[in-house]
Parts: structure tokens; sequence; C-alpha cells
């Protein structure tokens, strides 16, 4: 017990020094100690005598990002680790299966119908959007042939991702000013430029209660293991475990995308190195996938404002560039494991 | 060894009218089936004659198209699958996982039905664990990881499994496929020896005559059931499995072996 104390306060520990890494990294530098005066001054009044220009850029832009970036980071990775369980495919990724492709145009279709443009709406479009996505995904990769084959609900996710960003990118076209095309298209390539405290507060909960909703299920997901029946076999109500969790990750990635846009392989990427690093216990590997996305994405973020100078790459393009190569691992890897 | 004893008065597992279709086809017709608290009741078969199907229709994995399968004093299907894992354990043919899981952490998974929030992982699952894996003779592989193990090691890991839900009832489908002959024996000893009421499918007739009662499976119906050198006659291999066969005597232990020819 006291270990897994430990445990949770070195996360804790590790988060707190990534956000702030995150804070002071950027076009123009900001001390360490300066951010930490900011949050005194803002959490508990302790009245420092800063910049005011420097307070807004950590407080109101920085800050914001970091959270943000923790948040879908961490909610990002939670949603591999439950999928490629559940789905009992290595593979399986929000983004790889069609889900984040799904968000985005049911995000992109309340943006335009102006549905009241709140970030819940949005929310909730992409949410309809992403199980959608799913529902159609799955029932591909089922009609197309034995469920067990890992490669077939691959190749109807990217089927899936391929009619979704279709429609999304005809509804643009069709509906689109040229200026919010070119804001949404920027979006859709992930992007946390645009994040402010609204969207802290709707990130940070989702993430969070996401993921103890995971973890409450986290015997459930071991039990999966050996394959549904194996699961079914040991007491657990597939069906309904099924239905809740894949719901909970669509959900998740739905926020996140309408959020900050499809950022693709943080849950390939995270789940796998955590595996390697905590074993395959989901009491484990949970919070620690949900620890490593968030450092994997602060840190892609903090790369794409600084990789080149005056510019920002969207941070799934880092994400991608990252994720990629180890998609061609995790695939050769499965050949040699054979 | 991990098991309870129960009075001996009712069946442990029945079913009656038990079928499944599946669109048009018919995968198994009105099967009545008893097993005895204690025995090990073996079920053979040609290939596609339904043993797997029934295994899995008794375990609840899948949902009979109709009849009635009766766990203890209870109607399975009203049972929690929860509860239904606390009594009964299934071992698959070849379940097998791509996740770099450990042996100890494999067979723990059987505790699964036993824990919950309220009722964390203990010293005693972790007792259970180990006597399970001692029990199959498996300890030494405790630290192993899954992908290291030989197909016997393996089958052996997913019995400790099963023994670790410390079930009154153990259903195992063709558990020595794809064994060599050493490991095929010696699951079979080990599984025969188990204190608890044993349900279990299985390929090789001349295995099969060591069980207590075989129940004999042909597309999908349920032809006879019985001691085995009862039910094991000539005339019924011939009829169900297309073969002929008779009887010899081992004169090391007088023991009768089936000697088979094709017809």
């Amino acid at each position: 017990m006291t270990g897994s104390v430990v445990r949770g306060l070195l996360a804790c520990l590790a988060l707190l020094l990534a956000i702030l890494a995150g804070v002071a990294i950027g076009e123009t530098p900001i001390a360490p100690s300066v951010v930490l005066q900011v949050l005194a001054n803002k959490l508990w009044a302790a009245g420092h005598l800063l910049d005011p220009i420097d307070e807004g850029i950590v407080w109101n832009y920085r800050l914001t990002r970091a959270l943000v970036a923790a948040a879908c980071g961490a909610g990002l990775a939670t949603c591999g680790v439950v999928l490629q369980s559940l789905l009992r495919n290595p593979l399986a990724d929000p983004y790889l299966l069609g889900i984040s492709a799904g968000a985005s145009t049911g995000a992109v279709l309340v943006a335009l119908l102006g549905l009241g443009a709140g970030a819940i709406t949005l929310s909730l479009g992409a949410f309809v959007g992403a199980i959608a996505a799913f529902a159609l995904v799955a029932l591909l990769a089922r009609a197309s042939g034995p469920s067990n084959s890992t490669g077939q609900i691959i190749l109807a996710g990217i089927a899936g991702s391929q009619l979704f960003n279709a429609l999304t990118a005809f509804l643009i076209t069709r509906s689109a000013s040229a200026e919010q095309a070119r804001g949404i298209l920027f979006w859709l390539l992930g992007n946390l430029s645009g994040v402010r405290w609204p969207s802290v507060w709707l990130a940070v909960p989702v993430a969070l209660a996401g993921l103890a909703v995971c973890v409450w299920h986290r015997r459930a997901l071991d039990a999966f293991t050996f394959g549904s029946d194996s699961a079914a076999s040991l007491g657990i109500p597939v069906r309904r475990v099924q239905v809740l969790l894949i719901s909970c990750a669509a959900l998740v990635t739905a926020v996140m995308v309408s959020i900050v846009g499809a950022i693709g392989f943080v849950g390939l990427v995270i789940p796998h190195a955590m595996r390697l690093l905590f074993g395959t216990p989901h009491a484990r590997l949970l919070p620690a996938s949900a620890l490593g996305g968030a450092l994997f994405l602060i840190a892609a973020d903090v790369l794409s404002r600084t990789l080149i100078k005056g510019q920002v790459i969207p941070v799934g393009v880092i994400t991608a560039l990252v994720g990629a190569p180890v998609f061609a691992l995790i695939l050769i890897g499965r050949r040699s494991a054979r | 060894m991990n098991a309870v004893t129960h009075p001996l008065d009712e069946a442990a597992l029945r079913c009656t009218g038990l079928g499944l279709k599946v669109r048009d086809a018919v995968l198994l017709d009105a099967v009545d089936l008893e097993v005895r608290r204690g025995e090990t009741l073996g079920i053979v078969g040609p290939n596609g004659s339904g043993k797997s199907t029934l295994l899995k229709l008794l375990a609840g994995l899948r949902t009979p198209t109709c009849g009635e399968v009766q766990l203890g004093s209870n109607a399975l299907r009203q049972l929690p699958r929860r509860e239904v894992a606390r009594r009964l354990a299934v071992v698959e043919q070849q379940a097998d996982t791509s996740d770099a899981i450990n042996v100890f952490d494999a067979v723990a998974l059987g505790r699964t039905p036993w824990l919950s929030a309220l009722r964390p992982w203990s010293a005693d699952d972790h007792a259970i664990v180990q006597q399970a894996l001692a029990d199959v003779d498996a300890t030494h592989l405790a630290t192993r990881s899954w992908r290291s193990l030989s197909g016997g090691e393996r089958q052996r890991v997913h019995i400790a499994r099963a023994l670790a839900q410390r079930p009154q009832l153990l259903l195992l489908d063709e558990p020595t496929n794809h064994l060599d002959i050493q490991h095929q024996l010696g699951i079979l000893r080990l599984v025969q020896a188990l204190p608890v009421t044993t349900l279990i499918a299985l390929h090789d007739l001349n295995q099969a005559l060591t069980c207590d009662r075989l129940a004999v499976l042909e597309r999908g119906r349920l032809v006879d059931v019985g001691p085995p050198l009862q039910v094991l006659t000539p005339q019924r291999l011939q009829a169900t499995f297309g073969v002929q066969a008779h009887y010899l005597t081992d004169p090391f232990d007088g023991a009768q072996i089936l000697r088979v020819r094709s017809s």
C-alpha cells in the first residue's frame, strides 16, 4: 500500500514538473520561478510583483495549453488501453479505428449548422459522430470475416476514417466560408492554440472521469486477456462491460477531438510503452498510461511550438511523426512473436 | 487442493432439451444430460458433432435456442455471471493472448469472480493462486512470461487459472489437443486427480476410456451415455465414428485398449 502511495506521489510530481516545463518553454522563455510566482499570485493571491504580460502569457495561454494537453494525452492513452484490451487488438486506437474521424465529422456538423457553438454541444456532436463511426467500423469488421482476425477491424477502421474524413471535407466545402474552412482544417490536424480556461474545465474533468471509470473496471479489463469467452467464464458481464467502456472511450475521444482536433497515435504509442515498463495488469497500466499520455502530449506540444521558429506545427503532426514508426514496430513485433 | 465438497444428492449440472440453431444449421439438438457430483464425464464424438457447442452452452457462454441448463439447484440463465464463475470454471481449447502477461498474473485472473471494490486482493487470494500453481505442478513457472511457455505448459496454466476460481465444476474442451503424448497423459492424469466434478471433451477414444462415464455426440444429438466400455462398443464406433474397432487387453495391467481401423 505504501508503495502505491509513493508511486502516486511520484506520478503527481512528474506531472507537475512537466506542466511547469510546458509553461516555461516557448518562443519567449519564462523562468520557472516566474511561472511559480504567477501561480502563487493566481491561486492564493501571493502578491508578487510581475510583468502583467508575462502573467497573462503564463496564466491565459501556456498554462491552459499545458493542462489541456495533459488531459488530452491522458484521455487518449486511456482510450487506447481500453480499446486494445476489449478488442484484443494491439493496434486498436481511437484514431486508427475511425472514432476520431467520426468525432471530427460530428463536431464540424454541429459547428457549421450553428447549433449553439458551445463547447458542450460541439462535444455532443462529436460524441454522436464517434459512436456512429465505431458502430459502422465494428459492423463492417464483423461482416467482413471471422471476428478474431486482428487485421479486419483495422482495415474497417481505415475505411471508416476515410469515409468520415470525406464527409467532413464535403461538409466544409459545401457549407463553410473560406475563413471557417481554414480554421477547421487547422483544428482537424490537432491544434492546441485556441484553448482557454473553459476548455480546461471540460477536458480535465472528462479525462479524470474517464480514467476513474476504466480503473473501476480494471479487473474486468484484465479478464479479457484471453478473449471475451474467457472473460465471460471469469464472471464478467461481457456485453455490458464492452458497451460501457467503449462508450466511455468514445465520449472521452469525442470531447478531446472537439477541443483540440484529431490527434493520432497517442492511444497507440503510450499504452505499448507503458506495458513494457509496468506490465499488463490494468491497475497499474491505466494510471501509468494516463500519466505517460499527459507527459507525451505536453512534450509534443512544446516541440510543436519550438521546432520551427515563429511557426506552430499542428501537434497531431508531431504525434504522428513519433507514432507511425511505433505502429510499424508493433507490426514487426507481432510477426516475430508468432 | 482447490476444491469444495458438497452433498451428493443432486446433479452438479444438468441440461434438458438443450438445442442451438444458427440460421438453418442445427448445431445441437435436444440434448438431455446430467453431470453427477464428483464424476469425470467425458464427451466424445467426431469433429463437428457439437462437443464444443455443448460445453459453451453448459457454461453459459452461448445462449441456447431452446432448452434449459440447471447448475445445482438454479437455472443457469437466472444466475449472475459472477455467481456462475464462482461455481463453474472453463478451460477453453487453446485460449491464447498476445499480451506479455506472466504466469502468476494469468492464474490470478481466476480470482476475478471473487474480487470486488469492497473485497480487494488479499493474502488468501495469493495463497489460492500458489496452491493452484502447485496443483498443476507449475510453481516453477510463476514468474515466466506467457509467450515463453510451451503448449503443454500453457494448458497447465489455464487449468491452474480455472482451479483458482475454486469451482465445484470444471469444463474442459479438448485440453490435450496439439500436445505431445507425454503432456497429453500428464494433463489427463492431472484432471482426473482433481477433486472437482469434471466435464471434459476428448478427441482420443483410448483417453476417453479412463473417464467415469462417457457421453457420445453425433451430429448435434446425444446418442448414448454410460460407462465407457458399455458406450464405446464396436457397433457404436462403426455407426458414429465410421471405424472398425475391437478391444485388446493390455498384458501389462489388464486394461482394455481400443484398436481402430478405417472401415
